[in-house]
């Protein structure tokens, strides 16, 4: 059994950078429940057994995706969307003379926080009038941005984190569930991506939110990831991350953002020169 | 600490919700139809009512009609809380008033979504 678990955290850190802390090991066997009942196999070491011997590239990518944790809601953290409509995109609109504004949801899961998002800027239609808005949302698992694009949640999904009345407004009820309208889906651009093998477009995102994703990840992994979000920002970008996870103590792609609590941003440009009244400073 | 009146005719609903909302930290009343309900929001008005529809004596879309006329201070948030899923049944709600609906089956994050959103919790 140990030994299974071991070979099945190998394969997941190779595809995915992400690691199976012992915390997450009790819902190793509940996740792959439906996969050994599937393909006829008694438990986790005939699995790892099966997997080793015969390199199935198909159950290799139905095992990790049954072990991602793919958990999320809308609306997740209520406070840090206000924040966002609130304080944040005001900041980010104020210096953006080219009425574009680039979103990036890093780790999106099933879609839940790029629909979030997608829907906040629709319901602020005046304020967003005639800017071009482009939200980005990619995640290493192909079946949760499969399940995104389709935009179909189930009944208790839309009921946790939505009101009633954007659920009116931006869903309609579809046989299994609820459907976020053309609107929207057609708003956000869905991709199967790996952080560590970024495939998606690069540029500077003026908002970039990675939030519950470093979690997962050791101390070199999540350097790598601020490092590549930090090459995917500017100036003015605002970083945020999930509640518990932190830019801080990985060198210094990020810092904490002087106005808004919990975000970051890239460290300001320190000049190197500076001529003041007491000659210059080197 | 927030009242939250329960207005179901299933004992086991409103033994459910009791569970789920006192664990939020709410103090529960409990009604069996909306006259019921009605005489116990006149006499203190809770901050939050978990409304069922289908009902003997006064359904819930009767009792949230009432409820506008009826002699309290300040006017209860009303949650839906039923199973009619449907969006016809939702979209009268909301145009009657309620401030949000639960589709049944419901759970503890459910319920503390809405409260949440209704700014109870």
């Amino acid at each position: 059994m140990q030994r299974g678990i071991r070979v099945l955290s190998a394969l997941l850190e190779a595809r995915t950078g992400q690691v199976l802390s012992p915390e997450r090991g009790w819902r190793v066997e509940t996740a792959l429940k439906p996969i050994l009942r599937a393909h006829g196999l008694q438990d986790i070491g005939i699995l790892a057994a099966h997997l080793t011997r015969y390199r199935d590239p198909r159950l290799e990518i139905e095992v990790v995706d049954a072990l991602l944790n793919n958990e999320s809601s809308f609306f997740r953290d209520p406070q840090i969307f206000e924040m966002i409509r609130q304080q944040i995109l005001p900041h980010i609109r104020a210096r953006k003379q080219d009425r574009r504004l680039r979103v990036w949801s890093a780790g999106c899961s099933t879609g839940q926080e790029a629909y979030s998002l997608a829907i906040q800027l629709c319901n602020d239609v005046e304020v967003w009038d005639r800017w071009r808005v482009e939200i980005l949302a990619t995640d290493i698992s192909a079946t949760a941005i499969a399940r995104a694009r389709d935009g179909i949640f189930p009944q208790i999904d839309v009921q946790r984190g939505l009101s009633i009345n954007d659920l009116l407004k931006w869903f309609e009820p579809v046989a299994d569930g609820w459907r976020a309208s053309a609107q929207l889906r057609a708003m956000i651009d869905f991709r199967q991506d790996n952080l560590f093998n970024p495939r998606a477009p690069g540029g500077g995102y003026d908002l970039l939110l990675c939030r519950n994703v470093m979690l997962y990840f050791t101390q070199e992994r999540r350097q790598k990831v601020f490092d590549l979000l930090a090459r995917h920002s500017h100036d003015h970008s605002v970083l945020l991350l999930g509640a518990g996870e932190t830019a801080m103590g990985h060198g210094d792609p990020f810092v904490a953002h002087p106005e808004f609590r919990g975000a970051y941003r890239r460290p300001p440009v320190q000049p190197l020169y500076v001529d003041g009244p007491m000659g210059p400073a080197v | 600490m927030k009242n939250c009146l329960v207005v179901d005719d299933s004992k086991v609903i409103r033994k459910v919700a009791r569970h789920i909302l006192e664990s939020l930290d709410l103090s529960v009343r409990e009604a069996v139809d909306g006259q019921d309900a009605l005489i116990q929001c006149e006499e203190s008005s809770p901050d939050v009512v978990l409304l069922d529809w289908n009902m003997p004596v006064m359904s819930g879309m009767e009792f949230l009609q009432a409820l506008s006329s009826a002699r309290i201070e300040t006017r209860p948030k009303v949650i839906f809380c039923t199973t009619e899923n449907g969006i016809g049944h939702i979209k009268a709600a909301v145009e009657a008033g309620a401030d949000e609906y639960v589709m049944k089956p419901f759970d503890r994050e459910t319920l503390e979504s809405k409260l949440a959103i209704v700014g109870v919790i």
